[in-house]
């Protein structure tokens, strides 16, 4: 029991709000299909990461977020400017972008690692749920001990709080979101401002991008942003029943996730434990495909049927 | 009287007045310092060849796409403080039919601008839609996923929307296309009722055999404003060759005005 509260409740509980965090979010992104917006989000948080680290020494949230943040809409503005200026469709200016600026930051990341300071290259891309150990958890009583309480590993505070905005960011704008998904001529014309919206959406999955950069990397968070939101699409034809789902997937996939990859390979007489933020990914995708084959809505209804 | 002020009294008494509206793309006018002003009351059909800028006129009227110049007001007022007035039914392929909503979801959108963020749906609300639902004869589809609809019952239930925002102006952008004759004689029905009302009517349109027997107004659009006023006075040979470049047929034209066999021009 000690050793869980030690080293799994934290990255279990973090590993849980991300997971519903990006899928919340993630039901907007595949209603917009702008799937693809996720992954440019989370690929051009590595460089902003990388940035604020070096301009100031640490990895306290505060500097990171506002880095990844100023990234992040840099890279809508850079987006934006490409394809407008390049005549090119919107998924090929994203393509150039973030790609080019992911580069940017594995270089940067390199760079600053040759002169000395420490940023893990490979936690950076695939995060690491597995260090977030809580010292003084010896024990449930510690639940209720102020003093071990304050010894929780930062990230996990980070997690909720984002997870709180996001949700409240959802709540309050869900009539919006909604409008300049089905009808955004419409929305405009009911001053419901689909484009500020538009805007909001993508500066909150840069958010949770970020926040969920620590424990998954940038890379699998995409999976995690896109997988339970795609597959609760095929189950329900309800946005809220959508919504219901996705959570659903999110926890399924975060809690045996994290357990298949601590416990799941000795249990199958391997001998070895593998990064819990991949076989969380690794398991929504196998949601996802499950929902593809059995899925009671995979037929799409957008076609209108004969009069 | 002089002419300023005549001006400026129908301005204040029109739901939707433009004057030197011009959108340009690419440096390229679409729409080319355009003057409408809709009388109140009426059924203005908005007739041009493809890329005539019928479409962006109204959308830059209402703020959707942005103007290069122009002056938009409603009852002589910004349009920017007025557009709770307007209602608005977008062209049918510039939506997500595949988004999970039911009709009545959609129907309920149209309250959009009277419910505040903290306000749930309540039972009126479902009311109010409901009613709308039922002037286009669609109640029974309430609960229907909108993708499973046809083409026509897709326009109808967006027609409900625009009823229940309850507008004084409905604006609407090619309401007939790819609807059966059924559903066109029923939105008409419904257009006509509302004109009754007393509310105003704005109207894309692309069937020219038609335009005689639903709309009292035209404005005929060719980037630029070729001729606008009451149908019979405006819809004219020498206008509808001048709107349409000359590319109208002799034959085609004989048969507007003679009798109504239908000639289509362009598609949507």
């Amino acid at each position: 029991m000690s050793d869980f509260m030690m080293f799994s409740l934290v990255p279990l509980t973090v590993a849980v709000v991300i997971s519903m965090t990006c899928a919340l979010l993630g039901n907007f992104l595949v209603l917009r299909r702008q799937s693809l917006i996720g992954d440019a989000i989370s690929h051009v948080a590595l460089p902003g990461i990388v940035v604020s680290f070096l301009l100031t020494g640490t990895l306290a949230s505060t500097a990171m977020m506002l880095g990844a943040g100023a990234s992040a809409l840099g890279t809508v503005a850079m987006i934006e400017l490409i394809r407008r200026l390049g005549r090119v469709e919107i998924s090929a200016a994203m393509g150039v972008t973030f790609t080019s600026l992911f580069a940017v930051g594995v270089l940067l990341l390199e760079w600053h690692q040759a002169s000395g300071v420490h940023l893990d290259v490979e936690h950076a891309l695939y995060g690491n749920l597995e260090s977030l150990i809580w010292f003084d958890g010896t024990g449930p009583a510690a639940l209720f001990d102020p003093v071990a309480l304050a010894d929780l590993p930062p990230q996990l505070a980070r997690v909720v709080w984002v997870g709180l905005v996001v949700a409240a960011f959802v709540v309050v704008f869900r009539r919006q979101l909604i409008l300049g998904s089905f009808d955004p001529d419409f929305a405009a014309s009911v001053r419901s401002y689909p484009a500020l919206v538009d805007l909001l959406l993508v500066t909150m999955v840069a958010v949770a991008a970020i926040a969920a950069f620590e424990a998954v990397g940038s890379i699998i968070v995409i999976a995690m942003f896109i997988c339970p939101a795609a597959a609760a699409r095929l189950m329900t034809n309800r946005l809220r029943a959508q919504i219901a789902w996705s959570q659903l997937f999110a926890v399924v996939s975060a809690v045996l996730g994290y357990l298949l990859a601590g416990q799941g390979l000795g249990w199958l007489g391997f001998d070895v434990s593998v990064s819990a933020a991949g076989t969380i990914a690794t398991l929504a995708g196998v949601i996802l495909l499950l929902a593809c084959l059995w899925g009671p809505h995979r037929h799409r209804t957008g076609v209108a049927a004969s009069p | 009287m002089n002419r300023a002020t005549r001006v400026s009294e129908e301005v204040a008494a029109s739901p939707l007045a433009v004057q030197g509206l011009t959108v340009s793309y690419d440096h390229r006018p679409v729409v080319y310092s355009v003057d409408y002003v809709t009388p109140p009351g009426s059924m203005t059909a908005i007739v041009g060849p493809n890329g005539a800028g019928k479409s962006t006129l109204l959308k830059a009227a209402m703020g959707i796409t942005r103007r290069l110049t122009g002056d938009v007001r409603v009852f002589g007022q910004p349009i920017e403080r007025m557009s709770r007035h307007i209602a608005y039914v977008p062209q049918r392929n510039s939506i997500d039919w595949d988004f999970p909503a039911t009709v009545i979801d959609v129907v309920t959108m149209g309250l959009f601008r009277n419910l505040r963020w903290w306000q749930f749906t309540r039972r009126h609300h479902r009311e109010q839609a409901m009613e709308s639902l039922a002037r286009v004869g669609m109640e029974a589809f309430a609960e229907r996923q909108i993708g499973q609809l046809s083409g026509g019952q897709q326009q109808r239930v967006f027609l409900a929307r625009a009823l229940t925002q309850q507008a004084e102006l409905t604006i609407l952008d090619e309401p007939f296309a790819g609807v059966d004759a059924a559903t066109e004689k029923a939105i008409v029905e419904v257009l006509k009722r509302l004109r009754e009302e007393g509310r105003t009517l704005l109207c894309v349109h692309h069937d020219l055999a038609t335009v005689r027997d639903y709309f009292d107004q035209v404005l005929l659009l060719n980037v630029r404003r070729i001729a606008a006023g009451p149908v019979e006075e405006v819809f004219t040979e020498r206008h509808l060759q001048a709107t349409y470049g000359g590319r109208l047929s002799t034959v085609q034209l004989a048969r507007l005005v003679d009798d109504q066999v239908p000639v289509t021009l362009g598609s949507a």
